[in-house]
């Protein structure tokens, strides 16, 4: 019955609304013959920014002095590294647990995270065989520039790469991933825009095995977490690509380092739907520091495998957790 | 869109209703949690206790503390701060008519901004301009091939000639010139606010072209780091507005909420799909309200003014007035609806009680679109009589109907059932035509149509 009174609603809802609507649009109407008038903005003044300084120190400062200040400035801290409000609270209460008038808060706070974030972890691919690495993620969070710099990575470390554009959505995506390819001497498979993803992966799996790639990594277009269908889309991806051979050896989540709170659901959507066994962590070459991650690797256990540092065809590394930390508490 | 900020703003303002007097340090723990919710949804730090400390002077003062319900006083005070937070009042996105116009994208990489632009033009040539697209990003692979693309698909000229962005800038002003193009809107490199460098070229590129608007694209996920851009792009381009992208994720939005309330620069639009007419105007007062459960029955308006047809809307909601409609009705409804949007979603726009959440909210949880499916299919599947008079449908009829819809006669049984329950679930809401009281009533304020 809920669907019937759903409908009902709206339509009734909408209904009303057009009736009382003529008098609106008139007024609407009348407003958009008048001549334009030029904009302005509400100010609302932004308050002066904050002395950048060590976090050793200042808290060190708070902490002599002793009190419940030291820890909320510790969890502000964590806070605009976008460690998000709970895992912030849990990894205070965890230094907190630890400290003492001789401890070092910045090591303990150090230690804790690198603990959390886990042992640094490496791609894994077969020694024989070819791998095949699934890089998923929403718009924009730099899929294609990863790809692109990973293949080179492992062209360098004298692997065959192949390429797979399965982004058959964007405009012009198997363009830009064309020209990562050649500039890391990646062989690319692609189709023209609007084509079957799943059939670019199979095919692609074909050619990589006939070549004798070691390793295939497919480009997925950039989806939403939220949209059903897309993500299910990606599940078809990894079918397909055992039905013609291979198996998906590594499912990468490029996870942009400017995301906030949000970056959790993501992870847990994506997870859900290919089970992402790493994370990629892109544009850290910025002022963000993608603290979510803690967040992640605490609810859902994913690691970070890599780091994005840069469009630069080298600016690609393996995570390194007290590095990752160290960024963190240099704010 | 904003549903877990909403669901804990909820949270926090139940606790408050249900008491009948308050005591300040009530209010302190309200705004606790609060600021929690706040961080949650990605608010800047800075921003949500700037945000929490107006609320407090103004929930602890004298008028709210002794008035006769504080709770729902305070809860005012948060919505009035909320839509001030947001930039207060709709500011309109106007480019100058009477000459040729410019308006400069800029942001950092993977924003949107490309996609924007897209959706701008789009947007200018259906309100009768003649825009022109610039490709100036030469930084990213296959950028101006991207937008070359897009402008085809909506029908918008596209130029990038030469290899130095603020070039092709200067190239692209004097062709809009030469062939009459009124809007010229240029789409530049992404680039991260602290490349001095690439900022030093956005900041040449704007000095060449002059804009009347430097729109900064702000992905609506982004966290703490939204401020530290906006301000940055604001003092190297001189931003006049953002465009919010990526809205339609499940993006809490605070840096909607941030990037205004620290540039004192309004959010013009939101882009909300990968269509090109997936670009909203942004109203702050409907996004307040929209964060705190209130519904958001004027986006609701908008949709619907754009794609029906009114006096058809208008008899069909007459007829449900009296509860006069039938299953033929309700599929004609049901199509409608459907070029708006996912019921769900509209759903989730009507309004609820004030601070409290949609009335509606529990009601599209269990909308089912699997069944929605199934309940069209077996409409379709009846004749035009047996819509318009469901007591002729006899048992070989309902076996006829089940099977020309893939399904049992157990389902045509449910959904007659279903459907004459909420007719005379509906007759008596109405009290036979005299509509809810309240219900749809609209803001005055917003009864006066766009603001500027």
């Amino acid at each position: 019955m809920e669907i019937f009174v759903a409908i009902l609603f709206v339509c009734l809802a909408v209904g009303i609304v057009f009736v009382r609507l003529s008098s609106v649009r008139k007024e609407a109407e009348r407003l958009r013959d008048e001549p334009e008038v030029e904009i302005s903005a509400p100010t609302i003044e932004a308050p002066a920014p904050e002395p950048r300084e060590r976090l050793g120190t200042r808290v060190r400062t708070l902490l002599s002095r002793g009190g419940t200040e030291a820890w909320e400035a510790l969890h502000d801290l964590l806070l605009k590294a976008d460690v998000g409000p709970s895992a912030a609270a849990r990894l205070v209460e965890r230094v907190r647990a630890r400290w003492s008038r001789e401890a070092d808060a910045e090591s303990l706070l150090r230690e804790e995270m690198v603990e959390i974030l886990g042992p640094d972890s490496r791609l894994s691919l077969p020694d024989e065989g070819l791998g095949v690495i699934l890089v998923v993620g929403v718009n924009g969070s730099g899929k294609t520039t990863t790809i692109g710099k990973l293949a080179r990575r492992l062209a360098g470390e004298g692997r065959t790469v192949s390429i797979a554009g399965a982004d058959t959505f964007r405009a012009a995506a198997g363009e830009q991933l064309e020209v990562w390819a050649v500039r890391a001497g990646a062989h690319i498979v692609s189709q023209e825009r609007g084509a079957d993803p799943g059939s670019v992966v199979f095919d692609a799996v074909k050619s990589a095995v006939a070549r004798g790639s070691d390793v295939l990594i497919v480009d997925t277009a950039g989806r939403l977490h939220t949209k059903t269908p897309l993500m299910d889309e990606l599940q078809k991806i990894g079918r397909v690509a055992r039905k013609a051979g291979a198996s998906v050896t590594e499912t990468l989540l490029v996870l942009d380092a400017t995301t906030g709170q949000n970056g959790i659901a993501q992870a847990k959507a994506f997870t859900e739907a290919v089970n992402v066994s790493g994370i990629v962590l892109t544009k850290l070459d910025g002022t963000a520091k993608g603290g979510v991650v803690l967040a992640v690797r605490e609810e859902l256990g994913v690691p970070v495998r890599l780091v994005g540092t840069g469009e630069g065809p080298d600016d690609i590394q393996p995570f390194r957790a007290e590095i990752f930390a160290n960024r963190i508490l240099a704010s | 869109m904003f549903d877990t900020l909403t669901a804990k703003l909820d949270g926090t303002f139940k606790k408050l209703r249900s008491r009948g007097k308050l005591h300040p340090k009530q209010v302190d723990n309200a705004l606790d949690d609060m600021r929690t919710a706040l961080l949650e949804a990605d608010v800047a730090l800075e921003v949500a206790d700037a945000f929490l400390g107006r609320v407090r002077t103004r929930a602890l003062s004298e008028e709210v503390m002794k008035s006769l319900t504080p709770a729902q006083q305070v809860i005012k005070v948060v919505r009035d701060e909320l839509q001030a937070t947001l930039g207060g009042e709709h500011v309109r996105f106007v480019v100058p008519s009477a000459r040729r116009a410019v308006v400069m994208m800029a942001g950092v990489q993977g924003s949107g901004k490309t996609t924007a632009c897209a959706k701008l033009a789009f947007r200018l040539k259906k309100d009768g301009r003649r825009p022109v697209l610039v490709a100036a990003d030469l930084e990213r692979p296959a950028a101006v091939e991207q937008l070359f693309t897009l402008g085809r698909e909506i029908g918008v000229p596209v130029v990038s000639e030469g290899r130095d962005p603020v070039k092709v800038a200067k190239a692209a002003l004097k062709e809009a010139d030469r062939k009459g193009y009124d809007v010229v809107i240029v789409d530049t490199a992404g680039r991260l606010h602290v490349d001095e460098e690439m900022m030093r070229q956005a900041r040449r590129i704007r000095d060449v072209v002059k804009p009347d608007h430097v729109l900064m694209a702000c992905d609506a996920m982004t966290g703490q780091d939204a401020v530290i851009q906006a301000r940055a792009f604001l003092a190297e381009v001189e931003t006049t507005g953002f465009i919010l992208t990526k809205l339609d994720g499940d993006a809490r939005g605070g840096a909607a909420l941030s990037i205004t309330a620290v540039t004192g620069k309004p959010v013009f639009f939101a882009g909300v799909g990968e269509k090109p007419a997936d670009l909203e105007e942004f109203h702050p007062d409907r996004m307040a309200g929209r964060i705190l459960g209130m519904g958001d029955v004027l986006s609701l308006i908008d949709k619907a003014t754009d794609t029906l047809d009114a006096d058809e809307a208008k008899a069909s909601a007459e007829k449900m007035l009296q509860g006069a409609f039938t299953l033929e009705d309700f599929l004609g409804q049901l199509r409608q609806m459907r070029q708006l949007g996912p019921i769900q979603d509209l759903l989730k726009m009507l309004p609820g009680m004030p601070g409290g959440k949609s009335a509606f909210k529990d009601l599209a949880d269990q909308v089912d679109e699997n069944k929605l499916r199934q309940a069209e299919a077996l409409i379709l599947s009846m004749t035009p009589d047996e819509r318009r008079n469901p007591g002729i449908i006899s048992g070989s009829r309902r076996l006829r109907i089940a099977r020309g819809a893939g399904s049992t006669t157990s389902d045509v049984n449910t959904l007659l059932k279903d459907f004459e329950g909420a007719r005379k679930m509906m007759r008596t809401m109405m009290g036979g035509g005299k509509g809810f009281p309240g219900m749809f009533t609209m803001p005055p304020k917003a009864a006066r149509g766009p603001k500027r």
